[in-house]
């Protein structure tokens, strides 16, 4: 699940020189299918965002009386174990989801593209150690890795992201690396070093810019692979802490139910499966609209 | 090409060193003492002392690692310390497990994949073409725990169709066999093939667009024999190689699958040793799995570059 | 013939094959966790001990009532000054492997749990300071100090005979290929998938032995347990869940069988290793507080649809040594401020609230927080992984660590490791010399009355001081298919096979 949207590596090169933003931002709109991962994801942030203002119940309320029941016009998807509102949860589980999904690649980014724009730009040695760490780290399996990492730092959501940064980072640097090898042959890279400037300002001001558009196609498709792997920590209980919802935790405390209360189970999977899809598509779309071979 | 495959079968030694460092220190890394976890509600402290001596515990973690290395090169993995099982032992018990259920999954993920990104592509812009994209995102979308608890709630407790968990291996009854691998299989491999049923489309499309199609059209062909005897030939190449490739996504996505279904293979081995803290186990199951997913990467390198003789530097 | 032929004849072929096994000869037993070693010596899980049951006779057993029934053995003796046991061994006895079960082999087992370097047994056998043998059929425990609590450990794994010849081979991987003198003998493990036993030709009560084999399959997911018996896929499991009990009630195929546990689920209080110096281990009172902030009985019918018992002791209310004078008390929101006023504490009470992880843990832990919230105790739960946590335990990470202890036959074994000062499980650090002493006699008479005279005033005090809170006590919930007959259900969980058979 995870590697599937992790390892789809888009490839995006040369670019027209007018306003080559504008133009995928209008090819992007053409496309139903982005449009509608965007305002889905949209209305999830927004809902995240404003959670206290738009749920029925407090979400971690329990009530002794309302355990594990089903769907009713007062609790729209049903009671969980504790007699708190699933929807109110599902709300709030956005926010752990969204902020994992988020916060993780930005880790991942932080630490893989400076990393992966050294490898490419120096070559020789550096490149050769942090290719192979990069490989060796690619060939653990990636759960293994997050579940380790996680267990290490002590189960909560902010470790959990730390967690999942550091398991989705290699990808960065090998797509950066990549990308680096590609653009450091251009011309204007080279102009750029005939005329004398560091290798860094080189790095961060010539290449990272051309590199973006690849970026952030990864990144889009690596938040839907972490927002899965948040939820598959969770689930295995080195996540969000209770009584803090979050979608993966609450499948756990589901599947103990799912003869006697299965809509424990369907609708944090149903909001997984929403957001993940989105995220997809919306990373289609802008994989698409920003390839200048598509028209 | 010689001098390719050479520099890429030495690429690998400091990989494999590399796994085995960063599994090892990333484990001395995990909170809570093996030989406390080991001991249980049985807490004495002798005999905790004493386990640790035993499994040299004790000792400073790269003197660990020398002793774990020089065991490995020799094709000790150690043993268990749970239940004093040989590590290699208990790897050979469970990768054939590992191996029924990805052989199914891979069966499943090509039987749907392929046709379906051969049919997308050829009726390109239609419903079929929309559909077959609809699936491959439900593919990659669904989380894998999730499906199988669904489908463990359909078909074994609902409907009571099929086993909720465990194992049969094939020899001793297939159809048990099967009837209990066939929805972890089915989990497994509904992922891969929405991949592989994207990267077929995009293939075919490429391949369609080609000269020989056009000229085989031209020759008055019929758009059945172009389209399975010229383009797919064509097409499939880089689709095996990419099959190859996502048997380690396999060997990662075991790891909640098995869980799920109580499937005795190597995923379930793995967590459950990372939760016990059986060291030696954690490290020799990463290293076998690591070695299995850096080998089939340079299959399909070296195939990949077998196909495109451009490639070739 | 071509292919296609050659497949369906082999498959007609299988099917007959698979179609002839079809009388059923083994008994399959759906147990919640992959057990530890199979060695007696140093398996130390729970579950292990209910797969030891089928293939390790111990020197004496238990019955319905808790009294102590010879099994191995045929009778035991204590001296007057509670030094020496001689006990009686049951003669013809054989191991798996042939070799006689005598006093000299019975000397040599109970030597083994004392000496293996890494036995779990060693603490449980600390009183026995040698063994002698008597006659070929009489052996003697010489004590350093009289231990009541020792018969009843000799009805456990320390009691489990091993064969002499197998365990000297063996070494510390006997457990691999466990040879002992039980119903069914060791055939082949796969681990985390299943155990096999085959029946044992020469068992000294092969008479009640009907079924031909035996197969435990561990399955983690209760639910999951719960659809494979329901599907025939087992005939019997241990630990449904209390909220499934209905479920099991409403199908005609199967039986539910119950028993009070002998343990205890309670929250260990931090009181002498707490570097915070938390409120909590700094005075009673606060602690009585949460105590009375607890509704027992609702949390009860919350988590566990009313099947537990609530508790307020390290034995349930059902318990022999249940001290009835000292009854489970209710929940007094307002005497529990008063208390909380009356220590002088700023409220709320913050309190660090460590668990292992685990939905049911999760569940009870939260909803003991809701309920202490109105109290005024602010408690932060911190699900730990089962791995962390004692390592936690042991270095006073935690102010309250919620824990469940799985019991033993002898009240001791629910007291004293964990109120004992300086015991090896007191991880609170509690340390109260009256009731130190109080321990230590419990331990220096057999006679009941004046036991249960001794733990009445232990109870007073612990109940007062609080170094544990106990919660509730589970209910062992076994269930079968109705086709497996003559199913007893022990108060130790564990499951005997000698008797059953299926209709």
């Amino acid at each position: 699940m995870t590697e599937a949207a992790l390892s789809a590596t888009p490839t995006t090169q040369a670019y027209e020189l007018d306003s080559p933003a504008r133009r995928a931002r209008r090819r992007l709109f053409k496309r139903k299918a982005a449009v509608f991962g965007l305002v889905v994801i949209t209305a999830f942030i927004l809902l995240a965002a404003l959670a206290p203002l738009v749920v029925p119940y407090d979400p971690i309320a329990t009530s002794w009386s309302l355990v594990r029941k089903p769907p009713t016009a007062a609790h729209w998807f049903g009671t969980d174990e504790l007699g708190r509102d699933i929807l109110s949860r599902v709300v709030y589980g956005a926010r752990a989801s969204l902020l994992a999904g988020l916060i993780s690649v930005a880790i991942a980014l932080g630490v893989g593209v400076p990393l992966g724009l050294l490898a490419g730009y120096r070559g020789g040695f550096v490149d050769a150690l942090i290719s192979r760490i990069t490989d060796a780290m690619l060939a653990c399996p990636f759960l293994i890795l997050a579940i380790a990492l996680a267990a290490f730092l002590g189960p909560s959501l902010g470790n959990a992201m730390i967690a999942i940064g550091i398991s989705a980072t290699p990808i960065f640097i090998r797509l950066t690396r990549g990308q680096v090898l590609v653009v450091k042959a251009e011309d204007y890279v080279e102009a750029a070093r005939a005329l004398g400037n560091p290798p860094w300002r080189i790095a961060f001001s010539h290449i990272l810019p051309n590199i973006l558009p690849a970026l952030l196609v990864q990144a889009t498709l690596s938040i839907a692979a972490a927002i899965i792997a948040e939820a598959a920590l969770s689930f295995l209980g080195l996540g969000q802490q209770p009584p803090a919802p979050s979608w993966g935790s609450m499948l756990n405390a589901a599947q103990r139910f799912l003869t006697q209360a299965p809509w424990m189970a369907i609708w944090p999977g149903l909001a997984i499966f929403l957001v993940v899809l989105s995220l997809n598509l919306l990373g289609d779309g802008l994989r698409d609209a920003l390839d200048p071979r598509q028209r | 090409m010689l001098n390719f495959l050479a520099r890429r079968i030495v690429q690998i030694v400091p990989t494999l060193f590399f796994v085995s460092v960063l599994i090892f220190s990333l484990q001395q890394l995990l909170p809570g003492d093996p030989a406390l976890v080991m001991a249980g509600e049985e807490r004495d402290p002798a005999v905790i002392e004493q386990i640790r001596q035993q499994y040299r515990l004790d000792q400073p973690i790269p003197v660990q690692y020398v002793y774990w290395l020089k065991g490995v090169l020799s094709g000790n993995f150690g043993e268990s310390l749970r239940n004093k099982m040989p590590v290699r032992e208990l790897i050979a018990q469970k990768l054939p497990v590992t191996l029924q259920l990805g052989s199914m999954a891979m069966l499943i993920a090509l039987l749907i994949g392929i046709p379906a990104g051969i049919v997308s592509a050829v009726k390109k812009g239609t419903a079929w073409d929309y559909g077959a994209n609809l699936f491959a995102l439900w593919g990659i979308s669904t989380p894998n725990f999730w499906l199988g608890i669904m489908l463990i709630f359909l078909f074994s407790i609902e409907l009571g169709w099929l086993p909720a968990s465990g194992y049969v291996p094939l020899t001793e009854n297939w159809r048990a066999s099967l009837a209990a691998t066939i929805m972890p299989a089915f989990v497994l491999g509904n992922a891969i093939s929405a991949v592989l049923m994207r990267h077929t489309r995009s293939a075919m499309l490429q391949v369609l667009e080609s000269d020989y199609v056009r000229t085989a059209r031209a020759k008055g062909l019929s758009e059945r024999s172009v389209i399975l005897k010229h383009a797919m030939r064509n097409a499939l190449t880089p689709i095996i190689t990419l099959g190859a490739l996502e048997l380690g996504t396999l060997l990662s996505g075991a790891v909640l699958t098995e869980q799920i279904f109580s499937i005795p293979g190597f995923g379930k081995l793995i967590v459950d040793a990372v939760f016990n803290r059986d060291y030696a186990v954690v490290q020799g199951v990463v290293l076998v799995t690591a070695t299995v997913y850096i080998t089939l990467n340079l299959v399909a390198d070296v195939a990949y570059v077998l196909v495109n003789p451009r490639l070739r530097g | 013939m071509n292919p296609m032929r050659l497949a369906i004849l082999a498959s007609a072929l299988l099917t007959s094959l698979v179609g002839g096994v079809q009388a059923q000869t083994a008994l399959r037993i759906g147990i919640a966790e992959d057990p530890d070693i199979l060695d007696p010596s140093i398996g130390r899980t729970y579950v292990g001990r209910i797969v030891f049951s089928a293939f390790c006779d111990k020197l004496f057993d238990i019955d319905e009532k808790l009294n102590i029934v010879p099994q191995l053995a045929l009778s035991h003796e204590t001296s007057a000054d509670g030094k020496e046991m001689t006990i009686k061994l049951r003669p013809n006895v054989k191991f798996h492997d042939g070799e006689p079960l005598d006093a000299e082999a019975a000397k040599f087992s109970i030597e083994r749990h004392m000496t293996l370097p890494t036995s779990f047994r060693k603490s449980e056998l600390a009183s026995v300071d040698h063994v002698e043998v008597v006659d070929p059929l009489t052996i003697k425990l010489v004590l350093k100090t009289p231990y009541s609590p020792l018969i009843a450990q000799l009805t456990d794994r320390s009691g489990m005979m091993v064969s002499p010849k197998a365990a000297k081979e063996a070494g510390d991987k006997f457990g691999l290929h466990p040879i002992c003198a039980g119903p069914y003998k060791f055939v082949e493990r796969v681990q985390q998938d299943r155990m096999v036993f085959e029946k044992f030709a020469d068992y000294w009560n092969k008479d009640n032995i009907h079924i031909d084999r035996v197969v435990f399959l561990p399955i983690v997911d209760a639910t999951v347990r719960l659809a494979n018996l329901k599907s025939g896929g087992l005939d019997l499991i241990e630990r449904v869940l209390a909220t499934d009990i209905k479920d099991v009630r409403a199908d005609s195929r199967l039986v539910l069988s119950t028993a009070p546990e002998l343990g205890y689920y309670g929250l260990t209080v931090n009181i002498g290793n707490d570097k915070a110096k938390g409120p909590l281990s700094q005075s009673a009172k606060v602690r009585q507080a949460l105590d009375l902030s607890i509704d027992r009985e609702a949390l009860n019918q919350v988590v566990f649809n009313g099947e537990f018992t609530p508790g307020n002791q390290w034995v349930s209310p059902t318990h022999p040594y249940y001290q009835k004078a000292f009854p489970v008390r209710g929940r007094d929101i307002a005497k529990a401020k008063a208390l909380l006023k009356e220590a002088g504490v700023a409220s709320p009470v913050s309190v660090d609230y460590m668990i292992p992880k685990g939905a049911e843990n999760e569940a009870v832990a939260q909803v003991i927080q809701s309920m202490a919230a109105e109290a005024g105790f602010d408690i932060k739960i911190r699900a730990v992984e089962f791995a962390t946590t004692f390592k936690q335990a042991q270095a006073g990470e935690f102010q309250i660590f919620q824990i469940n202890w799985s019991g033993r036959i002898d009240p001791d074994g629910n007291s004293y490791i964990f109120m004992r000062s300086k015991a090896p499980q007191n991880d609170g650090g509690y340390a109260n010399p009256e009731a130190d002493k109080l321990m230590e006699d419990g331990r220096l008479t057999a006679n009941v009355d004046e036991r249960k005279a001794i733990y009445a005033k232990l109870t007073k005090i612990v109940l007062d001081d609080l170094p544990i809170i106990y919660i509730y006590h589970r209910t062992l919930l076994i269930a079968h298919t109705t086709k497996l007959q003559g199913y007893r259900q022990m108060p130790d969980g564990l499951v005997r096979v000698v008797g059953l058979k299926f209709k």
